[in-house]
């Protein structure tokens, strides 16, 4: 259970640019719940992920994940339990390390990186195995740089390289914002097993309404920093895609 | 044929200082001035060590160590005190000459008669091969052990800050701490280049330094024009083309030393040459927009 509890963020406060990013926001999310943040531009959604995730900390409130404290803790001690997907595919890899490697880290990402050879033969078919899941060939190519494959490829690679350790929480920050239709839906469907396979936590923040509809079992809309709207699985099936884009039309 | 020979011990005594460079500069994409400070640092302490009759290992380790240290102080310029790196190196190696000179006591010192690692071996009948045979000895061990190193999973961490830090601080590395090791080690490796280059030339100078980073880097970028011509991206492969680069560069120099170009404009055709290596990828493009 990921518990945020009064989470204030005001990015260069005194000053006349003060933007109040996050605003006051609780919320408590169920393991298992896969939530859907949608918002315009500048409702303090992505904000709200990276605190959660460790990028930027907090004025106010706390996060607790399973009762522990984690808002203090910088984003690299914070990756023990939360896996994130980048909305920049070239983010979420290393481009000039092979496949392999960028697996062995993710396959690490709980453990340290100790100075001994990880990537033998028996980690090399356990990820081909893996890749071999997304159908999508490059089970092939694992020596190949992460650097040669489509953003399409490298967000669906970057999404099974979260499972490869344990994780509670998973973040999604727009992770089909730079695909084309046809990648962004099947990144979507990759996302949409893993979540369900491993009864993850999922998090996904989005502006396309289709996929806030399509996915997830809780969903919330966030504007001007606070919580505007917030949906339980059954309402969230009772609505249609018109009301929600109404959501956005305010003129 | 001993001038090339010699060019050749030159280049392979700056071996661990290129493959220092290629630690620093494509590894961790940080241009390392830190370089000429702690290659002199290398040497100073080497004389330091010999002059007050220290073991040769222990020196060997207090030389490296020195190196490490000086790489670390740029590291937390860098990183704590968000510092560009290259200001930060320039800083560190502007203070390392006056540590150097403090250390040293004074200018210059021989180290003649004085323990000589080359002299070990006693295989050959000239003096110039026994030399070049412990040269690849070492470089051969330190292949081994950077080739062990960047395979490794601290390795796969430390090619992964310097290619995407968002990416590997999700999979729970912190790259300030691991940028500190990084140059930590690239500066070892440069400060034992001045221990073999104090050994080979018989004396510590505390100007032996000024430039060198230029060396280096004209034979990492060789070393990297040729990863890039054969496209090949294993760890041993591209150690082995930064260690041909050097070789290279050095032999390049001997060419020009040999045609006829002054001593005394060495430090300029070392930078016409580097500059000659970085801009000719360059010149390719040019002449291609001339096509338009």
């Amino acid at each position: 259970m990921l518990q945020l509890q009064h989470i204030t963020k005001t990015f260069n406060a005194g000053k006349a640019t003060a933007v109040v990013a996050v605003d006051d926001v609780s919320v408590q999310l169920e393991a298992g719940s896969y939530t859907v943040i949608i918002g315009a531009n500048g409702s303090g959604k992505s904000t709200l992920l990276n605190l959660i995730a460790g990028n930027t900390y907090a004025d106010k409130g706390r996060i607790l994940l399973r009762g522990r404290e984690i808002h203090r803790l910088p984003d690299y001690q914070r990756s023990a339990w939360i896996a994130r997907v980048f909305q920049n595919p070239l983010m979420g890899t290393a481009a000039s390390l092979s496949i392999l490697d960028n697996f062995r880290m993710a396959a690490l990402r709980q453990s340290p990186k100790w100075m001994r050879i990880g990537v033998d033969a028996a980690f090399s078919d356990a990820v081909r195995d893996r890749i071999a899941t997304l159908g999508m060939g490059l089970e092939h190519k694992l020596l190949q740089p992460m650097g040669t494959l489509s953003g399409g490829q490298r967000q669906a690679l970057t999404l099974l390289m979260t499972v490869m350790a344990g994780l509670d929480v998973l973040l999604l920050d727009e992770p089909t914002a730079a695909l084309d239709p046809r990648s962004a839906r099947e990144v979507m469907e990759i996302a949409d097993r893993i979540i369900c396979e491993n009864g993850l936590m999922a998090l996904l923040v989005t502006h396309n309404v289709h996929e806030a509809l399509r996915y997830g079992t809780r969903l919330i809309q966030m504007e001007g920093g606070k919580i505007k709207r917030n949906y339980d699985r059954q309402a969230k099936s009772a609505l249609n895609h018109a009301e929600v884009v109404s959501w956005f039309d305010y003129y | 044929m001993d001038f090339y020979v010699a060019a050749i011990i030159q280049a392979l005594c700056f071996g661990p200082l290129v493959l220092g460079l290629f630690l620093s500069m494509k590894v961790f994409s940080i241009p390392d001035i830190t370089t000429d400070g702690s290659y002199t640092l290398g040497a100073v302490i080497t004389a330091v060590g010999f002059s007050n009759g220290y073991p040769l290992a222990a020196t060997i380790v207090l030389a490296m160590s020195g190196g490490a240290l000086a790489g670390c102080c740029t590291a937390w310029i860098h990183t704590r005190l968000r510092i560009h790196a290259l200001l930060a190196g320039i800083l560190v190696m502007t203070g390392l000459y006056s540590v150097n000179l403090v250390l040293l006591g004074r200018s210059n010192m021989p180290l003649i008669g004085y323990i000589d690692i080359f002299a070990w071996l006693g295989v050959f009948d000239e003096a110039d091969h026994n030399t070049l045979a412990v040269l690849v000895f070492v470089l051969a061990v330190l292949f081994a052990v950077m080739n062990f190193m960047l395979r490794s999973d601290f390795g796969i961490a430390m090619r992964a800050t310097g290619d995407s830090e968002p990416m590997i601080r999700a999979q729970g590395v912190n790259t300030v701490r691991m940028k500190l090791y990084g140059l930590a080690i690239a500066n070892a490796l440069v400060a034992f280049s001045g221990f073999l280059m104090a050994q080979f030339q018989g004396f510590t100078d505390i100007n032996m330094g000024i430039g060198i980073v230029i060396s280096g880097l004209g034979a990492v970028i060789i070393g990297d024009t040729l990863i890039n011509l054969l496209n090949v991206r294993s760890i041993p492969f591209m150690l082995a083309c930064v260690l041909l680069g050097v070789v290279v560069f050095q032999l390049l120099l001997a060419v020009a030393l040999s045609i006829g170009v002054d001593a005394s404009l060495l430090k300029l055709t070392t930078s016409m040459l580097v500059l000659t290596i970085v801009a000719l990828p360059r010149v390719g493009s040019f002449l291609q927009f001339s096509k338009r």
